[in-house]
């Protein structure tokens, strides 16, 4: 219990996927503008995260590794998150439409999102068992929703802001991920224990 | 003689006009994960290099048998291939650059640089043109992030290529290797290459950059495909 609560929040606060480990960093940029939008977003990511995560670390245990076919985990791991998406699409349109209208437009961004293959790497590099590295998953995605939504709060600030000509749009823009991600440095020193 | 003209204007394309990097903002991950050594950097553009290189021949060659329906699941797949090809030769011959690379080396498959590539380039040209796309946007890619890595390991360590050079002139700010060092210098770096390219020519769609050509670009990209 006490390691997932570790990894809980170590993903989350500590190895912020968005502002530490620079994964996501695509719709961290492009969907920040409204918080609505970044809601949406970060409610596909955390859901297919946590999918993934339990889809792609069957794949490695029951079909890779007893195959000794390892060094075809990334191929691997991108097909069955590809599959993966549509079929999340798929179901959610039929079964629950009120969701696949919530989240529809971004599932298919998240295919080539990095913090989903990313995070399948790291629970292999990391030898994690099946419940952590679910854990992990949506762990991850709460942290890559806290970024999201408190930039798109400073994004939709700096939209009235008077700001020199080179300036505009994506250098402020990373010049504010900076200032937030030093507010994130500031966990680096939280070891649990 | 126009041939030859657009294979060069192709190949010189990347570099400054549509910078992947500076310009269209693609691949915004590895250009600030693995930069806080210009040598980082340089390693992670050659790999990329390769794999664009690769996945724009296959593509441009496949791309008339491929049916239009299945196409982002068969670019992938090619994609995923030349990339485990890169990890498995780093993991050879450059054990240590690819252990500082770490994973950002197999999230190559997601880098949006190749696939906008495939997408926007190697689906509608030859062969040859989408080699010399590939090759120029990889130089472009390779370029900047070394540009990125140059500036944060002298501001941040002192150090330039593993070479000291203003250790003693001032004290690193160490900040500048830690992840907010990467937004930060990377922020600087896109204001000030607007500046020069905008006195250059008048850059009309000025939201052509990021979010406007960014990520969105490559996804709408999976849009159609899905549709």
């Amino acid at each position: 219990m006490k390691e997932l609560f570790a990894i809980l929040i170590g993903a989350m606060l500590v190895e912020n996927f968005v502002l530490s480990k620079f994964l996501g960093i695509c719709p961290f940029l492009g969907v920040s503008k409204k918080t609505s939008t970044a809601l949406g977003m970060s409610g596909a990511v955390v859901f297919v995260l946590v999918l993934s995560q339990a889809v792609t670390w069957l794949t490695n245990e029951y079909l890779l590794k007893p195959n000794k076919l390892e060094y075809l985990q990334t191929i691997a791991f991108i097909l069955v998150i590809a599959a993966l998406v549509q079929f999340v699409e798929t179901v959610l349109k039929k079964m629950i439409p009120s969701l696949y209208k919530a989240l529809g437009v971004y599932l298919p961004l998240i295919t080539t999102n990095c913090a989903v293959l990313g995070s399948a790497l790291i629970f292999v590099e990391r030898d994690y068992t099946f419940v952590e590295s679910v854990v992990f998953g949506f762990a991850a995605g709460l942290g890559f929703t806290l970024a999201l939504i408190l930039f798109s709060g400073i994004r939709e600030r700096l939209e009235t802001a008077d700001i020199p000509e080179a300036f505009k749009g994506m250098p402020i823009t990373l010049i504010a991920a900076s200032l937030v991600s030093i507010t994130f440095v500031g966990f680096a020193g939280l070891i649990i224990s | 003689m126009a041939e030859k003209k657009k294979a060069v204007s192709v190949l010189l394309n990347g570099l400054i006009n549509e910078n992947p990097t500076f310009r269209l903002l693609l691949g915004m991950c590895p250009s600030l994960a693995v930069t806080t050594m210009a040598k980082n950097g340089l390693g992670m553009g050659a790999a990329a290099t390769f794999v664009l290189v690769g996945s724009n021949l296959v593509i441009s060659l496949i791309r008339k048998i491929v049916p239009d329906k299945v196409r982002i699941p068969a670019y992938i797949t090619v994609i995923a291939g030349f990339t485990t090809m890169v990890q498995l030769l780093l993991a050879a011959f450059f054990p240590e650059l690819n252990k500082q690379l770490g994973i950002y080396i197999p999230l190559i498959v997601v880098n949006c640089i190749i696939f906008a590539r495939a997408e926007m380039f190697a689906q509608k040209n030859g062969p040859l043109l989408s080699v010399l796309d590939g090759i120029g946007m990889g130089a472009g890619f390779t370029l900047a992030i070394t540009i990125i890595g140059s500036v944060r390991e002298i501001l941040g360590a002192g150090t330039w290529m593993g070479i000291p050079v203003t250790v003693d002139l001032f004290e690193p700010a160490i900040m500048f290797i830690l992840p907010p060092g990467g937004f930060l210098a990377m922020g600087f770096l896109v204001a000030l290459f607007n500046k020069l390219t905008s006195r250059k020519k008048k850059d009309k769609n000025e939201c052509k950059t990021g979010c406007g050509m960014g990520c969105p670009g490559c996804s709408q990209a999976a849009n159609g495909g899905e549709a």
